[in-house]
Parts: C-alpha cells; structure tokens; sequence
C-alpha cells in the first residue's frame, strides 16, 4: 500500500545511486518536518524529565526536601510492596473497565456520527466538544449534585418507586465520572478513523456479504483500527493516573494510583518516592503502548 | 451505482438511541451546571429563586476577571503552536523514515503517559533552573507567568494533537499524493491540495482537544504560575476549597460562552478568508 | 545526522549542568531586609490560601500605598512550598501553616524579618509567643488561626451526644448514622483525630500507636459516605452527612448560610484536636521585601485584623482586633463547650520528619 515509505531493510537491500539520493532526501524531509516538534519535547520535556528521573535516586531529607546525594535504588524497591500492588492492580482494573464502557459507546457513536451530512457532522462534533469547555472540576461537582441523595437521579429513581439510588461515593460513580470525563478522547479518533474509510469498501462488502455484522467485523473494524487504539489509550492512560474524579465522586475511599502519586509529592513530600513510582508506571504504559501497536498489526 | 451502506432497521435505530443517550450524558451535567448558576442559594443542589447574583460576583472579582483572561489567552496561543508543530510531527512519521524516528515517536508519547503532578513538578524544577541559567547568561529577569505556562501546554498538547492527526492520516490513500506528483505537481503542492483538506478534520479534531485540555489543566498550570498568572481552572479549585458556590457554575456557564464564541470566530474567520 | 547526535550531547551535558546547579551554593545567612517603615519598593504579590482574604481589602492596601496587588492562592502547604522552595516564585508575601514554617526556616527559604519595619506586630496576642516552629518570631508573624474537630446536625443527631472523637469512631454511639460521617481525606489530621481519641499524641512517632490508629480508621471506614476535605461544611448542612469532621472557620461561615445556624454545632472533642496557625512570612528571593514588610505591618493593624476575622471567620491572633470583632463570630468563639478539652487539650501539627512517610502509608492502607 505505502510505496512511498521505504523501510530501513529495503534501502539495505541496494538500490540504484539516484534512488538512494531520493531516499536520502526523503529522510531530511521528514527529519525537517519532525524537527521542531522534536527540538521542542528535548529543550522543553526531557531536560526536565531527566531532572525528575535523578530525583527518582535521590533521598528524602528529614525536611521533605530531597538530597541530590547518597543516591540510592530504594525508591524503586518500594514498588514491589503489597500496598502498592494492590493500587496499582485496582487502577489497572478500572481504567480498562473505564475504556471498555467508552469504547462500546464511542465506536457506535463515532459511526452514526461519520454517516451524517458533512454540515451536520461537524455540527455535531462541536456539540460532543461544548460541554469539555467547561471546567473538569466543576463538571464533577455537577455529577455529584446529581448522584447525591437529593439529587435528580435519587429523586427520579425514588418517584418511580425504585427507592434511592445510592451510587454518590460508590465505585460505580467513580467509573461513571471517568467515562464521562474521557468519552471524547475516545470519540475524536475513532471518529477521525471512521471517518476516512472508503465507503466504497463497505459498499462492496455489503453486496458480497450480505449482513451488517459480518461488515463490521471484516471491513469496518479492522479498517478502524488505527483510531481505536489512539482512543483507547486516550482513555485508559488518563484513567489510570486520574484522582480528581475518584476523590470528589467515589468519596477517596479508595486509593487509586493517580492519588498515590499526588499523595508522595504533595503529602509525604516524598518526591523520589513519588518520580520512582511515575518512571515504572510510564514505562508499563509505554511497552503495553508499543505491544499494542504491534499486535494491531502496525507500528503507529 | 450507491447501494446504500446506512444500517436498516434495528441496527439504524440502535444508532440513532445510542446518540441520543451520548448527547443527553454529555449534556446532564451541564444542564443542571447552567440552571443552579441562576440559583439563589449558596448550596449548589438547591433552587432558591432565579439571581444573577452569582455572575455579578464573578465580573465584580478582578481576581476572576484576571483568570479568565489567562486562561483564554494561553488557551489560544498553545493550541495553535501546538496543532502547528503537532501536526507536523504526524506528518512526519506517517509519511517520512528518517534516522531517530523510532525515539521520536516513543518520545512523543512520554507527555500522554505521564502523570499530571509529576509533569507538574518537572516543569517547576526545570522552570526554577531555566530562569536562573537564562538571568546568569543574558541578565534577562524572567519570571514564571505566560510563557512558562504555554510552553507547559505545548509540551504536552503537542503529543495529543499528533496522536488524532495520526489516526486521521495512518493508512490514508497515498495514492491521490502521488499522482499528483507523477503529474509534476512539487511536493508541497501535492500535499497542500491533496493531502492536507483530507487531514482537516484530524488537525480540527486537536486542535478542539488541545483547547480543551488547556483550558482544563490544573494542576501543572498551579506549579509554573507566576504571580497574576492564575488561570480559570486554578481559580476554580481554590475557591472550591472555600465551599462549591453557585460562583463556580457561573465561572464555568461563562467559560462555556467564551470558548463558543472562540470557536464561531473562528470558523466565520474561515469562511471570510476562503470567500475573500 | 551528526548534527543530531551532537544536539544530543549538547541536552545531556546542559541536563547535567543544570543538575549539578541546583545542588550547590546555599547562601549564607542573610541579614533581615533593609526596610523602614511603610516603604514600599514595588507591586505586592501575595500567595494566599483561596478565599482567606478579601479581595477589596487588598485593593485597599494598594490604593493606600499607591502600589498593585496582586494575589494567587494554593490549596495545600505542600503545593506552595515546592513552588517557593524552586525559587522564581515572584511572590512577596507568603502564608504557610506551623508545620511548613518550621521546615521553610530549615530549608532557608523564608528570609528573616525586619522588626523595626513590623511595629504592629506588639498587636500579637501573648498566646502565639514562643511558637515551637518559629520560638522567637524571626521569621514569620500570625496571619490566623482555628481547630479542627467535629461538626454535628443537630436535627438529626440530638443535642445529647458526648463531645468525643467517640462520636464519629465508636459504632456503638454513632451506628445509627453509618455512612453519613465524614472525615477529612488529610493523613496528618484523620490519623491524628484516630490518635488523640486512642489517648495518643497526634505527633506520634511510635508506630505501634499510629498502627493503632490505622486500623481505628480502617474500621470506621466502611462507615463512612466519604474521605473529603473540601466539602466537609457543605455536606453537613447539605443532608449528605450528619456528623463531620472540618475545620472551625468552614464550619462556621457554612452554618450562617443556612436557615437555622442553631441547627448545627461545631467543637473540638474532649481528648483534644488540632489547633493550627497559619502565618505570613517572606519568600527568601522575594522581589519587593520592603513592600511585604509593609504589607505585613498594615495586616497587624486593629482594623485591618478585624476586617481579616470578620471576612473569613477565623480565629485572629491580634489582640488590638478582637474589639471588632462580628457579634455572630465571637457567639461562636465563646460556645462555652467549643473546646470540650479545653485549651491545653489542643496541639499543633508538628513535622515528623521522616515519619511523615509512615503517616501517609497508614492512612492509604487504613482506606483499603
């Protein structure tokens, strides 16, 4: 399909001097393109980040400061104790639920929405985006007026004769405020991918198949890839560090990572601690990243 | 020749329910956020007559005047550097193989996967030395406000725009592109009217998510906040910690006119420039 | 491609540099501001809590000295220091609570106060002298102070319940109202309430007490609707708790909003509870020293102290400002059972040092 990206291997292989040239031309090309992003991220992120990763070897002083001295791996050996496996495996086991329930919704969603007039669309894809412009705190706060127990949910369910709806402060909620809070990251790329398949393809399929499902399954979804994946790790990275959603709607009486994280920097003031635990969770994120990819058939 | 691809009966219907139920999630919250910003009661959850007392407050508040102007301020100048070097970035590795690729695109996923607070206080530490090694080499007294949070904002909105850009563009007809460039049409040109209105909709689609998490971040924003610099989303989680009043419907009731107001702008600046 | 790999050692070596200059030079102590009184020496910018001051009570000040004020406020001690510690911060006037002075004063990031350009500061009341954290008021001055202890519905609790920690941890006084109880999603303070009611200190830094504590508030958390310091307040006049656990000046101004402020009553348990201090202090690379100086002093004033108490219902510990003092607010203060224990029943946080650590695990696993 792609004839104009040349693997390394293929340009190993040998190929004529003048096509070698274009090669090479093509390469600064896209080094000229990536190059101010790339510049941007070393000057403005990895400096930073690397000052954050000496942090992680550092020792916490009896201040709460840190002392860039008597490095050490203890930092890192703290992560094998029980309680934080089960922060870790507790938050891993919410945000895929979290990014299963978006997905089921987006995808559905995503797929009407790339079937409406371009005017109609684009109407509507703003109108997905308008309420994300208000503030995300106060969007929590305004499910919990609806979750608490005077709220519209609990009345509605207590006039029905259903009896209260007690989800305000439940796991339920918290899963609730992260899909709502996340839903879009899903629908944006899944929509993007949607959007640009063929139709012609789903036309083709549709008169060779026959049924919707097997379309779907053969032609659609495999084509929607690309966006599914971008959607879902939109969504399951943000859920697996949040800590505004499960504290203000799931009452903090769990503790997931993302609040673990926040409570070593800016309660046990134990910032090596705290980096240590940021390194290993973004390294986790990004191999499960890169697996993912490539069992997607793909490198993205 | 168009056999029609629309779903039919169940299928149709189910699609149609599913957007229903999406728009009326979606809009829950923020409908009960807008009727309890007229609220005359301090208990957000409470209907105590129709006021607009809460919006006077709010445009009484220098304070929160000062936030709103930041917040739109910063929200426009990083979306557009951003979506700019973002979707140069996609471009680049979808299209192009060249030497560092691979780092770079690990490299661009770091911002996503990295945890708030911690991004928060590598930005402080890297600000905190940053100012002082610019003040010892060039004397410039630079202090934390506008630029060290949008370029906070970049950093990590560069990563969000080039992951929609690329889903937009990963697998696209490169076809098209090169026909035009068999037909001599330069590189550029081949990608300004071939490739480019097909990827509108990816650099649309981040450049509303990149607005959208600047406009929503908090915590990174409080640790490289100058003085005077407080933005919309820090204001609203301080006074939070003072008791959630209706104020905080009406900050956000206006955040919500003034980022529709951004987005009409400027999608009639569009249509004036392409008419014109 | 060489110029990429040159531009990387070019990163690595600046990362270095960098990383070696925040190790090194700490300046020696310096000597207090040379300021005299009332000089300004440019704008005010003061790094508050949210909502602890007026706005138009700054505007005032500004007005008054002919200067721009400006202020950005933080949630925690813990969020402001970092910002302060990393230097740059810009501001001239912070307000950090005992605990952080004391590790601020440490760590050398608040500079040492020019009493001659602070004459209000005779207004202090004798009982925020000899402060553990700052013994002799070198550095910093009171800004206000309040408890923490426990708020009760009435309506629903009765006004006949024993004015103990008890209240919220022993199932057999509080069952009825399983999960409408709340306690503050804070280590320091929800360890510490569990640890004065076992009979503890609440600066413990025995584990065997703190492991005690632990699985006090481990076994009173399935009762609870939540962990949350925020809305402590808000959910007890809002029906979503009855029995809550804040701090005074919320509680207080969250009661006169209701219809019935009788209705609701705060107080400190009998075993004792947390009085805290939060207090004004100068950034030690503060751009405008002379106009904190300034700043500081004019807040020290009778009616400015008044105007501060009367604005955000805590505690002043200005004795010169209690004459103006609102009647609703000294109606509170002097609730004759405010302080169950008394005043000596009452300790601050300290800093534990490397306990803090064990203070945050327990409170995590006490959660589950």
């Amino acid at each position: 399909m792609k004839t104009v990206v040349k693997t390394d291997t293929e340009t190993a292989t040998a190929t004529p001097e003048f096509e070698k040239a274009a090669l090479r031309q093509e390469s600064r090309r896209g080094l000229f393109l990536a190059l101010p992003a790339y510049l941007y991220l070393i000057f403005f992120f990895v400096i930073s980040l690397f000052i954050v990763f000496i942090y992680s070897f550092a020792t916490r002083n009896r201040f709460g400061g840190t002392d860039l001295s008597g490095w050490n791996l203890d930092s890192y050996a703290r992560i094998s104790e029980p309680i934080v496996r089960d922060v870790l495996f507790r938050s891993v086991w919410l945000a895929f639920i979290t990014t299963v329930i978006c997905l089921v919704i987006a995808y559905p969603f995503a797929y009407f929405l790339s079937t409406r007039r371009v005017a109609v669309r684009n109407v509507m894809l703003v109108f997905v985006m308008i309420p994300f412009w208000t503030n995300f705190l106060v969007r929590n706060f305004a499910w919990r007026v609806i979750l608490g127990n005077d709220g519209p949910l609990t009345n509605a369910t207590e006039f029905v004769g259903l009896g209260s709806a007690e989800l305000l402060f439940t796991q339920t909620a918290v899963v609730l405020g992260l899909v709502y809070g996340y839903l879009p990251f899903m629908i944006l790329p899944l929509y993007a991918a949607i959007e640009r398949i063929d139709r012609r393809l789903l036309e083709a399929s549709r008169d060779l198949y026959g049924t919707g499902l097997q379309s779907f399954r053969h032609v659609l979804f495999p084509l929607s890839m690309p966006g599914v994946i971008a959607g879902s790790i939109l969504v399951f990275v943000p859920s697996l560090g949040a800590y505004v959603t499960p504290e203000i709607l799931g009452g903090a009486k769990t503790t997931l990572l993302g609040s673990y994280i926040v409570t070593q920097f800016l309660t046990a003031r134990n910032w090596p601690f705290g980096a240590a635990l940021s390194f290993v969770l973004m390294l986790v994120m990004l191999v499960t990243t890169i697996v993912y990819f490539r069992k997607g058939g793909r490198t993205l | 020749m168009s056999t029609s691809v629309e779903p039919r009966g169940w299928a149709k219907a189910a699609l149609h329910v599913n957007g229903w139920f999406v728009y009326m999630f979606f809009y829950a919250p923020i409908v009960l956020l807008v009727i309890y910003s007229f609220s005359n009661s301090r208990n957000v959850g409470t209907w105590g007559g129709f006021t607009l007392d809460w919006y006077r407050d709010f445009f009484d508040s220098s304070n929160a005047r000062g936030a709103l102007s930041n917040s739109v301020k910063i929200a426009i100048f990083s979306t557009i550097i951003s979506v700019a070097l973002g979707t140069m970035a996609a471009l680049s590795l979808e299209r192009f193989t060249f030497r560092g690729k691979k780092v770079f695109d690990a490299l661009l996923y770091l911002p996503i996967i990295i945890p708030d607070v911690t991004m928060a206080v590598m930005m402080l530490l890297f600000f905190g030395e940053f100012f002082d090694v610019l003040d010892a080499l060039f004397g410039l007294g630079l202090r934390k406000g506008f630029w060290s949070i949008s370029i906070s904002h970049i950093a990590f909105n560069i990563s969000f725009v080039s992951v929609v850009v690329r889903a937009r563009l990963a697998g696209m007809d490169t076809d098209l592109e090169e026909a035009a460039i068999d037909l001599y049409a330069s590189r550029w040109k081949a990608f300004r009217y071939v490739t480019f209105p097909q990827i509108v909709p990816g650099i649309a689609g981040g450049a509303l998510l990149a607005m959208t998490l600047s406009l929503d971040d908090v915590v990174i924003t409080q640790f490289v906040a100058g003085p005077g610099w407080t933005t919309l989303p820090v204001y609203v989680f301080g006074l939070i910690r003072k008791g959630v009043t209706p104020l905080i419907n009406a900050v956000s009731v206006t955040m919500l006119v003034v980022s529709m107001l951004l987005v009409v702008l400027s999608i009639v600046a569009q249509r004036v420039r392409r008419s014109g | 491609m060489r110029n990429l790999k040159r531009f990387r050692y070019l990163a690595v070596l600046l990362t270095l540099a960098l990383a070696v200059s925040s190790c090194g030079s700490d300046s020696d102590e310096a000597a207090a501001a040379d300021c005299e009184l009332n000089q300004v020496d440019g704008d005010l910018a003061l790094y508050n809590w949210a909502e602890y001051i007026d706005e138009e009570q700054l505007a005032e000040f500004a007005t008054e000295y002919g200067i721009s004020a400006t202020m950005d406020v933080y949630d925690s001690n813990e969020a402001m220091q970092p910002i302060i510690s990393a230097g740059n911060s810009g501001y001239d006037v912070i307000v950090p609570s005992d605990y952080m002075v004391s590790i601020l004063i440490a760590d050398k990031k608040v500079q040492k106060l020019n009493s001659d350009a602070i004459p209000n500061a005779k207004n202090i009341s004798a009982d925020f002298s000899g402060l553990y954290y700052d013994p002799s008021g070198e550095y910093t001055v009171p800004y206000q102070w309040g408890t923490t202890g426990i708020g009760v519905n009435t309506t629903v609790v009765g006004k006949d319940f024993p004015r103990s920690w008890g209240l919220i941890f022993d199932p057999s006084i509080s069952g009825a109202f399983d999960g409408k109880i709340q306690l503050l999603n804070d280590p320091r303070e929800t360890m510490g309430a569990a640890l004065k009611y076992l009979g503890y200190s609440l600066n413990t830094t025995d584990k065997g007490e703190l492991d005690k504590a632990k699985d006090l508030v481990a076994s009173t958390a399935d009762r609870l609707a939540a962990f949350n310091t925020d809305s402590a307040d808000e959910f007890l006049t809002s029906g979503e708790t009855v029995i809550g656990h804040g701090y005074s000046g919320d509680m207080f101004v969250q009661f006169l909003e209701t219809d019935n402020p009788e209705d609701y009553v705060y107080f400190v348990p009998e075993e004792g509870g947390t009085r805290w201090i939060d207090n004004m202090g100068i950034p030690f690379d503060a751009p405008h020293p002379c106009t904190a100086h300034t700043f500081i002093n004019w807040l020290l004033g009778a009616d400015q102290g008044a105007a501060l108490s009367n604005w955000n219902y805590y505690g002043t510990p200005n004795d010169a400002a209690v004459a103006g003092l609102d009647e609703d607010l000294l109606d509170f203060v002097n609730d004759p059972e405010l302080l169950a224990g008394g005043v000596d029943s009452l300790e601050e946080i300290e800093d534990t040092g490397d306990f803090e650590i064990n203070y945050a695990d327990a409170f995590v696993e006490a959660k589950g």
